[in-house]
């Protein structure tokens, strides 16, 4: 085996990649053989870091230099500087949080970052670190060794018996117990059953599951046989949304790597235990990724949802027994058989096991993913790894659960993070997304934008859903147009109570869940644009207004020019002024003044 | 849909055989359609009814059930898309970052609605769902291209960048 003196780790994740990680690599092949290191230092692509908002990010070790925002153009100077003359390109080091004064610190910068040292990586062990495309250097990292212990030690009901003590809950959004879950599905009879894996993360703003599959896909693979394994089936399918190509590509190969080296097929490891992966495309429905509508998209028609009971571990994909679990969940398998139950049960709270994946996002320094012990304060999240609120504002609200979530407001910051404290704020853990708002948002515009959303995805079938959101949006929709009547507030109410209680799937259940958690803790916001007409955040257009400081204007006629409806007239020494009834609140006028005299009237 | 855009009826177009070769790899899988819809879409470009009426035939699928699914998910598409098929990300971390103002932009200053392709088949305009690139909010594609950290002023330059 060639052995190097020197990794340089390219993130090839899909963030990086759309900022280049691909051209990255290519120049370091240039550059490599340009200075004849190429039999010397080994790029690998690797998953992601997490660290999306400094991207593309590359690590080089031994030294653990991690080097972010790096420029084709950089790569030349870090081969030459880095790579040839072990002199680290500090001005590339990453900064936030560190401040890199000699190489030695710099050396160390990738571990003692805020960002990575509060983190405990269990379902993203591997990505970053290998490349995913290479089935050996999962085996390298005890890859397939939980499988293999499976198979040969355990019996399919002590892989069940694990689980369950294991505490392990679902990651997609319920936080079913995973161990539970599959015991029922083992206890049907013999016959035809499936292991299914929920890839389709529809909610926006959440990308763990794609950084999964695109740094780690063996571990999935690994963990549907052992989920197969342990019920009893013998074929597995993985519904992945076909907006991650990269997600798919890298599933493809890995599970072609997989067959070949004997670990998916007939017969894994010497036994009569017989595996088959296939991957089915998502094609663009949020509600597939409630378990009966997305056995159903996999069954070929659209994807509505069944009522249930029967559930699919009775009766799921083609009426036969199925296990579906997300791919988070997934993740966290090989581990818990490897290290076993009481590992995994020291972390986290009391009812949440483990550690918990979040793509935090929306108004934060860090954008990226983030993987904490269970019970971590929403603070360390927002502030110790996330970095804070960017431009130095205000910690407004944020986000979990997408559009089945809510809201948590700046006064529950110290809330330690599980599924049932999330639940008591009237939010969710959802799949994971945490998205942060400032001062700046205003959360009647945000519940309008989940609810839009919802609309557009309720599949039809209930009408409590088809019906009910869209009645809801038209309120909402008042609302923000400073239309809003006395009693709406109350009619939001009452339509959320009867939606949650009568809509058939998991979807429309929660769909109300936006528009009940703002206003349970921004009530005095949606009071604002009721009764006074006024977005106090300035968000919300048709109540705002755009107007000049006789005072501070100099009458240069700069936003006269810029002004796309021609809104704004004036002479000079004679300040300008804003036709409110022309004017289509663009706000490129107040962008443009070089006098900052133009500002919002809220 | 008029007769002239009509892509798989007389003649020999040399995307039909590609579609019988897709038809005949899925024959025997369970629940083929939606895989064959995918493949299908990526040869002609979208989903018309022709080619909808020959999949229901070979793979003996209600024309009804294939027009419903075909409807049922956003991938798929009766229209063509243009040229370059732009989307802006509306997912939740890029509407707080802006993404709004910039589909606004884009509606602005190509005069289309989401959803419409321009006259001369250029620029077609969509709002998509989270693409996952959260760290680079607010980001549009153009086809296989990803732009991020966009603010509004952007716009212009990249619309012309397409048109050169």
């Amino acid at each position: 085996m060639q052995l190097y003196r020197s990794h340089v780790l390219v993130c090839g994740g899909t963030g990086c990649t759309s900022s280049n990680s691909e051209k990255i690599i290519a120049e370091f092949d240039v550059q490599l053989a340009r200075n004849n290191l190429q039999n010397e230092v080994k790029i690998v692509k690797t998953g992601c870091f997490g660290l999306c908002a400094e991207g593309p990010i590359i690590v080089v070790y031994p030294e653990g230099a991690m080097y972010t925002m790096v420029k084709v153009e950089d790569v030349k100077e870090i081969t030459e500087e880095h790579l040839l003359k072990g002199r680290i390109v500090k001005r590339l080091l990453l900064s936030s949080g560190h401040d890199a004064k000699d190489a030695d610190e710099a050396s160390s910068s990738l571990e003692n970052s805020e960002f990575f040292k509060r983190q405990m990586r269990v379902a993203l062990r591997n990505c970053g670190i290998i490349n995913p495309e290479q089935i050996d250097e999962y085996i390298a990292y005890d890859g397939y060794k939980a499988l293999g212990k499976a198979l040969t030690e355990l019996k399919p009901a002590d892989v069940i018996e694990i689980l369950k003590k294991s505490g392990l809950r679902g990651r997609g959004g319920g936080g079913f117990p995973t161990g539970l879950k599959w015991d029922f599905a083992a206890k049907q009879p013999e016959g035809k059953k499936y292991v299914c894996c929920n890839a389709d993360e529809g909610d926006p703003g959440a990308f763990m599951d794609r950084s999964v599959l695109e740094g780690d896909p063996h571990s999935l693979i690994e963990a549907m046989a052992i989920a197969a394994y342990a019920i009893g089936s013998d074929q597995g399918y993985v519904y992945v949304r076909a907006e991650y190509p990269i997600a798919v590509k890298r599933l493809q190969i890995a599970i072609e790597q997989a067959k070949e080296y004997g670990l998916l097929g007939k017969n894994i490891f010497g036994t009569d235990f017989n595996f088959d992966l296939e991957i089915r495309l998502g094609a663009g429905a949020f509600v597939c990724g409630e378990e009966t509508a997305l056995m159903t998209s996999v069954e070929g028609h659209r994807g509505e949802p069944r009522p249930r009971p029967p559930f699919p571990a009775v009766k799921g994909l083609w009426d036969k027994p199925t296990i579906l679990n997300n791919v988070e969940t997934y993740a966290n398998v090989p581990v818990i058989i490897l290290k076993g139950a009481e590992w995994f049960t020291s972390i986290g709270t009391e009812k949440s096991k483990g550690t918990k994946v979040f793509a935090v996002g929306g108004n934060i320094n860090n954008t990226g993913l983030v993987e904490v012990p269970m019970g971590t304060t929403l603070r360390e999240v927002v502030y110790d790894i996330g970095g804070g609120i960017p431009k130095g504002k205000k910690f407004k609200a944020a986000q979990t659960g997408g559009p089945s979530g809510g809201c948590i407001p700046a006064s529950h910051l110290d809330t330690p993070i599980d599924y049932d404290s999330l639940i008591q704020l009237g939010s969710m853990m959802g799949s994971g997304g945490l998205i942060v708002m400032d001062e700046d948002s205003c959360m009647v515009d945000i519940a309008k934008f989940f609810l839009e959303f919802t609309v557009e995805e309720s599949c039809g079938k209930c009408p409590p859903c088809r019906i009910g959101t869209k009645r809801m949006l038209e309120v909402l929709e008042r609302i923000t147009e400073g239309k809003g009547e006395e009693g709406d507030i109350e009619k939001l109410e009452i339509l959320a109570k009867n939606i949650k209680a009568s809509a058939l799937c998991g979807l429309g259940q929660t769909a109300p869940n936006p528009v009940l958690s703002t206003l349970r803790y921004f009530k005095d916001e949606y009071m604002a644009h009721v009764v006074d007409k006024k977005c106090p955040a300035g968000v919300c257009k048709s109540m705002m207004k755009y107007v000049i400081d006789a005072d501070a204007c100099k009458s240069c006629g700069i936003c006269a020019k810029q002004c796309p409806v021609s809104a704004i007239s004036g002479e000079k020494k004679v300040p300008y002024v804003i036709d409110q009834d022309k004017c289509i609140k663009c706000g490129v006028c107040m962008e443009k003044c070089p006098f900052k005299a133009i500002f919002k009237n809220v | 849909m008029s007769a002239n855009n009509c892509c798989c009826c007389g003649g020999a177009d040399p995307r039909d055989q590609k579609l019988q070769e897709i038809i005949k790899k899925y024959k025997d899988t369970r629940g083929a359609l939606i895989p064959v819809l995918h493949e299908a879409q990526e040869v002609y470009g979208y989903l018309p009814i022709e080619v909808q009426k020959k999949i229901s035939e070979e793979l003996n699928v209600p024309l009804s059930e294939i027009y419903g699914v075909v409807t049922f998910y956003t991938q798929f598409s009766l229209n063509p898309k243009g040229k370059y098929k732009i989307s802006v990300c509306m997912g939740t971390a890029c509407y707080v970052k802006g993404s709004g103002q910039i589909l606004d932009k884009f509606k602005e200053k190509l005069g289309l609605e989401v959803g419409e392709c321009s006259e001369d088949g250029m620029f077609s305009l969509e709002a998509c769902r989270c693409i996952g690139a959260c760290g680079l909010a607010p980001v549009i594609t153009i086809n296989d291209d990803v732009y991020g950290r966009l603010v509004p002023d952007d716009v212009e330059g990249i619309i012309k960048k397409y048109k050169e």
